[in-house]
C-alpha cells in the first residue's frame, strides 16, 4: 500500500498528523510522539472521570451512527459481578470508507492506546479488536505494536506498572461486510456465523459472550487519547462553534472521479463545496462533478449542488439530505452512468446480506435485478415504481439496516437523477432483442 | 401464578391479561388473533428473522415483530391495520419471488402457511419479471428431502437442530438470496428425531421420503391418538385415507412432547394397516377352527372357562380398558397374567425437552399392565399351569416356548390377528380391533393416562377390545358388558385406586397423571 499524501493547508491534523512516517509504528517512535502517556494518566483516574471527560468532549461514534460515546459508555455498570467486554469496530466494510484501516497502518499504537483507555473507562478487562480480513496489512502492523505493548508491559494484568489489567486481542474478519454490524461482529467473535442479533437485549446488557460489551469505530477510540491530553474544551473547539452537537475532527475518505483522492482529516463543519473543489482538487479535468454519496454507500445521494451547500457535520449533512455515516465520500462526474453505480451498489448488498430476513434476503436481489435490467436497456417505466415499492418494503422492517442501506441510495437516486433512469428505459425501445420479439 | 406480574394490553381492539414476558404473537392468540408468522415456532428458540408477524404498536416508531417483541403495560396493538398489512404483503410478495408456484405438484400443498397467509393477505399477482432462481434438491439422509427452492429460510429446521436435538447438522449456507439449508460435510439428518424439521417447515421445502407424493393434504382424516410405539406415549395425529393410515404426525402436549415425535414412532405405522387380519370369530370344530357368530364364540369361551383357572398372557399394546377386562377374568378364576416387553438397547432421547426420548420399551401400555397386576416376564408362559385355560390377548407369541403352550388345558386367542402358532392351538378365536379401530387409553411410563380415538374401521366381524372382552365376562356371568369405551373407562376407574376419580371428560385430550405415579418407573 502507497504512502498518504502531503497534508493540505486546510487540514486539522490530530488523528493523521503523523501519517506516513514509519517510526511512528514502532513503540519507541510512538513514546516519542507523546504516545501513551494519556494511558498512563487514565489508569490514575477514576474510570467514571474519564467517561465524564469523554461525554464533555462531545465526542460521536465515527463508524456510522454517531452515538454520543460518553453516553454509550455511561451505560456500562463496572463491578456488577460479570465480565465486561470493549469491541474495538475494526471491520471498516463501508465502501469508499478507509480511514481505519490508514489509523491501524501508520500509529498503531494510537489504537491500543485508545482501546486500552476504553477499556479501562468501562470496566472492561478484556478488549478485542475486530479487524477486516482483507486488511493484510493493518492486521500485520497492528499485531506487531500489540506485541511491542504487550512486552513493555503497557498492557496486560498490571498495564504500565497500575496494577490494572487490559488485555487486548485481535480479531480477524473473514470477509463479510455484515460483520462491520455490531452484534453480527460479536457473533463472529463467538465463531458464529456473522448474524445480525435481535435488539433488544443491547450489548450493554447482553453482548459478546452475553455479558455487558460496548463497541466503538476505531477512529473513536483513537480520538480517546487527544481528548485526554488536550481536554474536552480543546475538542469542542475544533468543531464549529454553532453546532455544538458535533465537535472534533473526521477523518474523510475521497475516492471516485476527483482530483485528489485520499483521506482528509478535516474540522467538523467544514464546508462541504470547499472541501471538494479546494481541498480535494475538484473535478476531473474537463468534466464535472454531477453526484455524491458523502457517508459511505449506505446513505443517500446528493447531487452536486446539495454537497456544495452542506457542511461537514452529523446535522450539517443531514440538513444536506444525507447522512455523515462514516464519511467515507464517494465522487461521481458527468462521464458516468449513475444507474450502473447504483446497480454496482446494490449488487454489493445482495452479495453481503447475511440472508436472515426475508426483505432484505429477497429485496436486495430482486433490485438488483431490476437495476442490472435497466442499465442492459430491458427497462420498463413500472420498473421505477417497483424499485421505490420494494425499497419501501425493505426500509425499517428488518433487524439491522443493511436492507435499508440497499434501498436508500436507489430511492435517493430514483428520486434525485430519475432521467438518468428514464433515459436508459426509453432506449429500451430500440433494443435489438426486445425490438425482435415484438 | 402469584407472584407473576400481569400486563394489560390492547390488540385488535380485545383486552388481553397475560404474565410478563409473553410476546404480542402469544398474546395475541390468548384473544383469538393469529399473527401470521413463520419463523416463530413456540417450541424453538426465537429468531424474528422472517419478519411476517409484524404489527403496529402504537407509539412505537417502526414496526414491531411480534415473535420477539414482549408485552408492555397499556400497549395497543393493531394486526391487521393497513401499516401493517403492506408490510406482511411485502414479506409475502419476497417470499415468492424466488419459490416456485409448484403447489399444486407439492407435498405441502393444502397445509402450507406460505399459501394460506398469501390468500389470506397476499397479493394478486407477482412483480418479478426476471428469472427464478434455481437450485436443485437434495437428500438430507434420514426420511428427509431438501426442496431447496421452496425454501423459505426460516430457520426453523436450522434451530431444531442445533437446540432440540443438539446435533447440529443443518445450517444456513452462502449468503444473500443464493442462500440455502446446507448440511455439514459428512453429515445427515440420521438423529433419532430428525424427521420433526419435516414438521416444523412452514413450505415443502423438507419432506419426507416415506409419504413423498403419496397424498394430498386435503384428503387426509385427522385423528387424535397417542403414539403406541414406546413407553413415552407421544401425542399424536393420526392421517388416514381411504381407511388407509398414511402419515402420523406429533400433536402438542407440553407435558409429554411438547411438539415433538420420533422417526422411531412416526415410521412405525404399517403395522397399523396389516392385511392378514383375523376378520370373524372362530370356534374349533372337531380338527379345524371353523367361523362362528359372536354369539357361538363367546359362549364357546365361557364354557371354556367355565370352573377353570385362567392365565392371561397380554399384549402391553392393549389398551388399559381391555387389561382392565383381562384382570377381572383372571380374578374371577383365581387366575393370573403376564406380558412381555419388546426392548430397543438404548433410550433415544430428544435432549432439548426434558423427559422426553424414545424408550427402551417398544410398548405403549407396560405401565398400564403392571398397574392391572400383569407380571413382567421374558418368559411370560412360565406362570401358566398345567390345564389352565391359556387367554392369549393380541400377542403373537412368537419366540415363546411352544411346549409351554401344550401345558394349556385350552387356548382362547382374543387378536388382531391369528398367528400360525394358533391355527393348532386355538380353541375359541375372539377378533378385536387395533388401537386405531378403537377408543381407549394408555398408561406411559409415568403413569400418564392419556386417550386415543378410532382412526378408521375395524375389519370384518372384529369388535372393540374392551366390548369383547367385556361381552366375554357378561357370558360367564359377571356384568353386563360395555357399548362404549367411556362406560368401560367408567368402571375401570371405579375398581383400581390408582385411576380414582378419573374419566374420559376429566383427561380431556391432554391427559392425566395416575395416584402415586410421582416417581415413575424408569425404562
Amino acid at each position: 500500500m502507497g504512502s498518504p499524501h502531503k497534508p493540505h493547508e486546510r487540514e486539522t491534523l490530530v488523528l493523521s498528523k503523523h501519517f506516513g512516517e514509519a517510526e511512528a509504528r514502532t513503540l519507541e517512535g510512538w513514546k516519542k510522539r507523546g504516545g501513551y502517556a494519556a494511558l498512563e494518566r487514565a489508569l490514575r483516574m477514576e474510570p467514571a472521570q474519564i467517561v465524564d471527560v469523554v461525554k464533555a468532549s462531545g465526542l460521536r461514534g465515527r463508524g456510522g451512527a454517531g452515538f454520543p460515546t460518553g453516553i454509550k459508555w455511561s451505560f456500562m455498570k463496572p463491578g456488577d459481578g460479570k465480565p465486561h467486554y470493549l469491541c474495538c469496530n475494526a471491520d471498516e466494510s463501508e465502501p469508499g470508507t478507509f480511514k481505519d484501516r490508514e489509523i491501524m497502518r501508520w500509529t498503531p499504537h494510537a489504537l491500543i492506546e485508545g482501546v486500552a483507555i476504553g477499556a479501562y473507562a468501562i470496566g472492561a478487562e478484556t478488549a478485542y479488536i475486530y479487524i477486516r480480513g482483507e486488511f493484510t496489512e493493518p492486521i500485520r502492523v497492528m499485531e506487531a505494536a500489540l506485541v511491542e505493548a504487550r512486552k513493555a508491559g503497557i498492557i496486560g494484568p498490571n498495564a504500565m506498572g497500575s496494577g490494572k489489567t487490559v488485555n487486548i486481542w485481535i480479531h480477524r474478519g473473514a470477509g463479510a461486510y455484515i460483520c462491520g454490524e455490531e452484534t453480527a461482529l460479536m457473533n463472529s467473535i463467538e465463531g458464529r456465523r456473522g448474524n445480525p442479533r435481535i435488539k433488544p437485549p443491547f450489548p450493554a446488557v447482553a453482548g459478546l459472550f452475553g455479558q455487558p460489551t460496548t463497541i466503538n469505530n476505531v477512529e473513536t477510540l483513537a480520538a480517546v487519547p487527544h481528548i485526554l491530553n488536550n481536554g474536552a474544551d480543546w475538542y469542542k473547539g475544533l468543531g464549529r462553534a454553532d453546532n455544538p452537537k458535533s465537535t472534533g475532527t473526521k477523518l474523510w475518505s475521497v475516492c471516485g472521479n476527483i482530483q485528489r483522492p485520499g483521506n482528509y482529516e478535516m474540522v467538523m463543519g467544514f464546508p462541504f463545496g470547499e472541501f471538494l473543489h479546494d481541498v480535494c482538487g475538484g473535478a476531473l479535468p474537463g468534466r464535472k462533478l454531477r453526484a455524491i454519496i458523502p457517508g459511505g454507500s449506505s446513505v443517500p445521494i446528493q447531487t452536486i449542488e446539495e454537497a456544495e451547500a452542506s457542511l461537514m457535520d452529523y446535522e450539517g449533512m443531514i440538513a444536506g439530505g444525507t447522512m455523515l455515516g462514516s464519511a467515507g465520500c464517494i465522487v461521481i462526474d458527468d462521464a458516468q452512468n449513475l444507474v450502473k453505480q447504483i446497480a454496482r451498489l446494490a449488487r454489493f448488498y445482495a452479495h453481503e446480506s447475511c440472508a436472515q430476513c426475508t426483505q432484505c434476503r429477497e429485496g436486495t436481489g430482486w433490485t438488483t435485478r431490476i437495476l442490472e435490467r435497466i442499465v442492459a436497456g430491458d427497462g420498463t417505466p413500472e420498473d421505477l415504481d417497483t424499485l421505490l415499492s420494494i425499497a419501501d418494503n425493505m426500509t425499517g422492517k428488518t433487524i439491522c439496516v443493511l436492507s435499508d442501506s440497499c434501498a436508500t441510495p436507489v430511492v435517493s437516486g430514483i428520486q434525485k437523477f430519475r432521467g438518468d433512469f428514464e433515459a436508459l428505459i426509453k432506449r429500451r425501445t430500440a433494443h435489438p432483442v426486445t425490438a425482435a420479439v415484438a | 401464578m402469584a407472584d407473576v406480574q400481569m400486563i394489560n394490553l390492547t390488540i385488535e381492539g380485545r383486552p388481553a391479561q397475560v404474565p410478563a414476558g409473553t410476546s404480542i404473537l402469544e398474546a395475541a392468540k390468548t384473544v383469538g388473533v393469529l399473527i401470521p408468522h413463520y419463523c416463530y415456532h413456540p417450541g424453538l428458540p426465537v429468531a424474528g428473522v422472517c419478519r411476517m408477524c409484524l404489527v403496529e404498536v402504537e407509539k412505537a416508531p417502526k414496526l414491531a415483530p411480534s415473535c420477539a417483541t414482549a408485552v408492555a403495560e397499556g400497549q395497543v396493538v393493531h394486526v391487521h391495520s393497513e401499516k401493517a398489512l403492506e408490510a406482511r404483503k411485502g414479506v409475502l410478495e419476497m417470499l415468492l419471488i424466488n419459490h416456485p408456484l409448484d403447489c399444486p405438484i407439492c407435498d405441502q400443498a393444502g397445509e402450507c402457511e406460505l399459501q394460506d397467509y398469501t390468500y389470506q393477505e397476499g397479493r394478486k399477482e407477482g412483480r418479478l419479471r426476471e428469472p427464478k432462481r434455481f437450485n436443485p434438491m437434495e437428500d438430507f439422509g434420514g426420511d428427509v428431502v431438501y426442496v431447496t427452492n421452496r425454501c423459505i429460510l426460516c430457520t426453523r429446521c436450522v434451530r431444531f437442530m442445533d437446540s432440540m436435538a443438539q446435533d447440529p447438522v443443518l445450517n444456513v449456507s452462502e449468503r444473500g438470496d443464493r442462500a440455502t439449508i446446507g448440511k455439514f460435510e459428512g453429515k445427515d439428518l440420521t438423529h433419532a428425531w430428525a424427521g420433526n424439521v419435516i414438521d416444523l417447515c412452514p413450505v415443502g421445502a423438507l419432506l419426507s421420503k416415506d409419504s413423498l407424493n403419496k397424498v394430498r393434504a386435503w384428503e387426509l382424516d385427522r385423528t387424535a391418538s397417542i403414539c403406541p410405539n414406546c413407553s413415552q406415549g407421544c401425542n399424536m395425529m393420526i392421517e388416514t385415507r381411504d381407511q388407509q393410515i398414511v402419515r402420523l404426525r406429533p400433536r402438542p402436549n407440553e407435558e409429554v412432547n411438547q411438539f415433538f415425535m420420533c422417526d422411531h414412532g412416526r415410521l412405525n405405522y404399517r403395522w397399523m394397516n396389516r392385511q392378514d387380519r383375523v376378520e370373524l370369530p372362530m370356534v374349533r370344530q372337531g380338527g379345524t377352527l371353523a367361523g362362528a357368530d359372536w354369539e357361538q364364540a363367546l359362549r364357546a369361551g365361557a364354557g371354556l372357562l367355565a370352573g377353570k383357572r385362567a392365565f392371561v398372557l397380554a399384549s402391553p399394546m392393549l389398551s388399559n380398558e381391555a387389561l382392565f377386562l383381562l384382570q377381572r377374568l383372571a380374578k374371577k378364576t383365581g387366575g393370573a397374567g403376564a406380558f412381555r416387553v419388546p426392548t430397543a438397547p438404548d433410550e433415544a432421547p430428544l435432549p432439548g425437552v426434558e423427559d422426553l426420548a424414545r424408550r427402551r420399551d417398544l410398548a405403549a401400555n407396560g405401565r398400564g399392565a403392571e398397574l392391572f397386576g400383569f407380571t413382567r416376564s421374558d418368559t411370560p408362559l412360565a406362570g401358566l399351569q398345567a390345564g389352565d385355560v391359556l387367554i392369549v390377548a393380541d400377542e403373537e407369541l412368537a419366540g415363546a416356548d411352544a411346549a409351554d403352550i401344550a401345558k394349556a388345558g385350552a387356548v382362547i386367542v382374543v387378536g388382531t390377528t391369528l398367528p400360525a402358532w394358533a391355527r393348532h392351538a386355538a380353541n375359541v378365536v375372539l377378533p378385536i380391533a387395533n388401537f386405531t379401530e378403537e377408543d381407549g387409553t394408555f398408561t406411559n411410563l409415568r403413569g400418564r393416562v392419556q386417550r386415543f380415538m378410532q382412526a378408521k374401521a375395524a375389519p370384518g366381524l372384529s369388535r372393540p377390545s374392551f366390548f369383547a372382552l367385556g361381552d366375554l365376562l357378561a357370558a360367564m356371568g359377571e356384568g353386563s358388558g360395555y357399548f362404549t369405551a367411556a362406560d368401560a373407562f367408567k368402571a375401570l376407574a371405579a375398581a383400581q385406586p390408582e385411576f380414582a376419580g378419573m374419566s374420559y371428560e376429566t383427561l380431556g385430550m391432554k391427559g392425566a397423571t395416575v395416584q402415586g405415579a410421582a416417581s415413575g418407573v424408569g425404562a
